[in-house]
């Protein structure tokens, strides 16, 4: 009996946001409004109703109709995109936030962390801070005291600790907050994405303990969007889609269907139309995996495909079609080509194989047209893949991670040119 | 699946709250090492990040004083209970700045805190309380200058002075309840920052700092006076420590129940609005 984490029973959070009523449509109502505006704002002061005091009037649920139930010792993944209402679940639990309808149940205490080194003061030393901060996230001081030693370890300052952390470096304070947050105990901890900021070291290390915490068979609800660490982590997981609570199982099966989720409206992006004297000019490019399904994430190792569509005006010689990756910085990392060929007039689709070798990064295209070398349509800073840290069913692909090791093997494998229609 | 484990009750149930809530004391205590931290922090900043930081406690109230002796003291010839002007005046600013820093602090406190609000739970009470009380520190300043001036115009206080932690307690349930009300306010409306300057200037108007209250004749008009809890503090601090005539009165009495109603009633409508403050703030 008794192994029940917490429940969370037909949540709902609705919030009031900042959209006032159009311009004042005659001279008499804003006189009117002005009148009796003080009179309603007071009485909704009153009330505690600050929006009605406001007046403003827009509301949207940022979360609603969640139930779930978990059990002790489970670590569950809460997966979705920006703005699915993670966080506002998670302040709902850690009790920073009221929900507006529904209720959870909560079996043990818990503990949050939502964001790194919150309260952190920058004129006082790291030993201070960690006291403050230790305070803040509700622990004692003899507590703090205890785990003192372990926790400056941990965030490696040992030497800087009586130098305020103005003077240290956004590392670490990072490894700080983080140091102290983690040495928290509570029977229930709530994290949300805050492995997104800092580097690879420090993700690693978070990660790390991460584990570590879940393996003493604490009660874990970890947000984040790097799947590879959920799948690590995690037994279960909920997946979020603007607010609604779409799935809930193995987590396996829930990132799948996030990531078959993630076909969009952004896997197939309109071109603009160039130049109308040019021969030829792309009209769309598109994002497929090999199933032929339209998708704007792919895993590392997964073979994909850009699709190039293209109307060529009149008949011409030697087109070639062209695709370009680059980081979302606009660093190019790879170009590929298709053959030369001779085409007349009509619409026509360009398929480039991708297998691209680098994990958890965002891409971004050029494409270009030249007829007889020269070129004849370009168009760049278009698109946005995220290539995911996640390799199922097989072996992760391995990265070797920099782009002066581009292995030779990403080369074109097959361009095929269809007339559409 | 889920008939056995209702059995146990949960540690928290978490649902909408509605109408007025409880003050949740019980809470508060428990995180008064929060309050400590956060009245330690605010302290040693100020005194950490400016050399005038501690002067600064002094230089406000002494220089208030000064001009208020020349113009009203000297020139007005403002009557001042039979004790010279500069002591009667210091006694009163010593109190009302302790107040008026306390209350400008606490307004700004929810907004000036809006980054924990957001991201930790823990009882928002602790916010506006820590803001008056890192004042005590600047309090304690100002009035060692008034225990020196005492020294030099050879005042001795009367045996009253036991009473002075109460009026310093009616000072800061009177700043505390001002800024509970005023701090909650200012989260769904930023303008009313720009209400508490002008709001503490009319209130120190209304208070007896640069006039003895004695120039109101009337008993009745006397005791109504004391509805302005600051006039209860200010007597107070001068029958406690210079032996004014002002005995132990009306205002005083009255003064005390305001102050009282002010900070139950901040606190109550605190509460209330707290449901609020990390959505909005
Ligand atoms: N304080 C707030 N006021 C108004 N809207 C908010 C507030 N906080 C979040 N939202 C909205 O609620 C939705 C869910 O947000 P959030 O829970 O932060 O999503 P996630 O963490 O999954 O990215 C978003 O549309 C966001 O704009
Ligand atoms: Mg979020």
């Amino acid at each position: 009996m008794g192994d029940l984490a917490l429940r969370v029973d037909g949540l709902g959070k609705q919030y009031r946001i900042g959209k006032r009523e159009a311009a004042y449509r005659t001279f008499r109502d804003a006189l009117a409004d002005a009148f009796s505006a003080p009179f309603r704002r007071v009485a909704g002061l009153l009330r505690g109703n600050a929006a009605a005091a406001a007046d403003l009037s827009e509301t949207i649920w940022a979360l609603r109709d969640v139930s779930f139930e978990v059990k002790k010792g489970e670590v569950v993944g809460i997966i979705g995109r920006n703005g699915a209402g993670k966080s506002t679940l998670l302040k709902i639990l850690a009790s920073i936030t009221e929900p507006s309808e529904g209720e959870v149940q909560l079996y043990g205490r818990v503990g949050a962390l939502l964001e790194v080194g919150t309260g952190f003061h920058f004129e006082l030393t790291g030993r201070e801070n960690i006291y403050l901060n230790g305070a803040i996230l509700g622990m004692s001081r003899a507590e703090i005291k205890r785990k003192f030693d372990e926790i400056v370890a941990f965030a490696e300052v040992e030497k800087f600790i009586d130098t305020p952390i103005k003077h240290y470096s956004s590392g670490m304070v990072l490894r700080l907050g983080f140091a102290v947050a983690a040495h928290l105990e509570p029977e229930i901890l709530i994290v949300d994405e805050v492995l997104a900021v800092g580097d690879a070291a420090f993700q690693r290390k978070c990660l790390g303990k991460m584990n570590e915490v879940a393996g003493e068979g604490r009660t874990v609800l970890f947000v984040s969007h790097d799947m590879a660490a959920v799948r690590k982590l995690c037994t279960r997981a909920v997946l979020f889609e603007q607010g609604k609570q779409v799935l809930f199982g193995e987590v396996d099966e829930v990132i799948d269907s996030y990531l078959k989720a993630q076909s969009n409206a952004s896997s197939v992006i309109e071109l603009p139309a160039g130049d109308p004297e040019s021969p030829a000019y792309g009209t769309r490019i598109e994002f497929r995996d090999s199933a032929g399904q339209l998708r704007s994430e792919f895993r590392i190792g997964e073979q994909w495909q850009v699709v190039l569509h293209f109307n060529v005006r009149r008949a011409v010689k030697h087109l070639i079609a062209a695709v370009g990756l680059m980081l979302l910085d606009s660093l190019p990392l790879a170009t590929y080509w298709s053959l030369p060929q001779d085409l007349t007039a009509g619409q026509y689709s360009a398929t480039f194989q991708i297998d691209f070798p680098f994990k958890n990064v965002y891409l971004q295209f050029a494409v270009g047209i030249s007829v007889l070398e020269r070129p004849v349509y370009y168009c760049a800073g278009i698109g946005q893949v995220r290539i995911l840290d996640v390799a199922k069913d097989e072996q992760p692909f391995r990265s070797t991670g920099g782009i002066l090791n581009t292995p030779q093997t990403t080369r074109i494998r097959e361009v095929s040119y269809a007339l559409d229609g | 699946m889920t008939v056995q484990s209702d059995r146990e009750t949960p540690l928290l149930t978490i649902r909408p709250s509605k109408g007025w809530v409880s003050l949740k004391l019980g809470e508060l205590w428990r995180f008064r090492e929060l309050l400590y931290f956060l009245v330690w922090r605010d302290i040693k900043v100020r005194y950490k990040q400016t050399v005038i930081g501690a002067a600064w406690a002094i230089i406000q109230p002494f220089t208030t004083m000064v001009i208020f002796s020349i113009f009203f003291g000297q020139l007005a010839g403002i009557p001042s209970d039979g004790v010279p002007y500069p002591i009667f005046s210091y006694a009163a600013l010593v109190p009302w700045t302790f107040f008026a820093t306390g209350l400008a602090n606490a307004s700004n406190s929810l907004v000036g805190s809006a980054h924990l609000i957001k991201k930790i739970y823990f009882p928002r009470l602790v916010i506006p309380l820590s803001a008056v009380l890192s004042n005590v520190m600047d309090f304690c300043l100002a009035f060692g200058v008034l225990v020196l001036m005492m020294l030099a115009y050879g005042i001795v206080p009367t045996v009253n002075v036991v009473f002075l932690p109460l009026f310093l307690l009616l000072a800061f349930s009177t700043a505390l309840g001002a800024g509970l009300w005023l701090s909650a306010m200012n989260v769904q409306f930023r303008d009313v920052r720009y209400v508490v300057p002008f709001l503490t200037q009319a209130w120190l108007f209304i208070t007896p700092i640069a006039y003895p209250s004695s120039l109101i004749q009337n008993e009745t008009l006397r005791a109504l006076y004391g509805l302005n809890p600051m006039a209860g503090v200010v007597e107070g601090f001068r029958w406690a420590l210079l032996g004014t005539q002002r005995a132990f009165d009306a205002t005083i009495l009255v003064s005390a129940l305001a102050s009282v109603f002010l900070l139950v009633s901040g606190a109550f409508y605190f509460r209330r609005m707290e449901r609020t403050f990390a959505d909005v703030v």
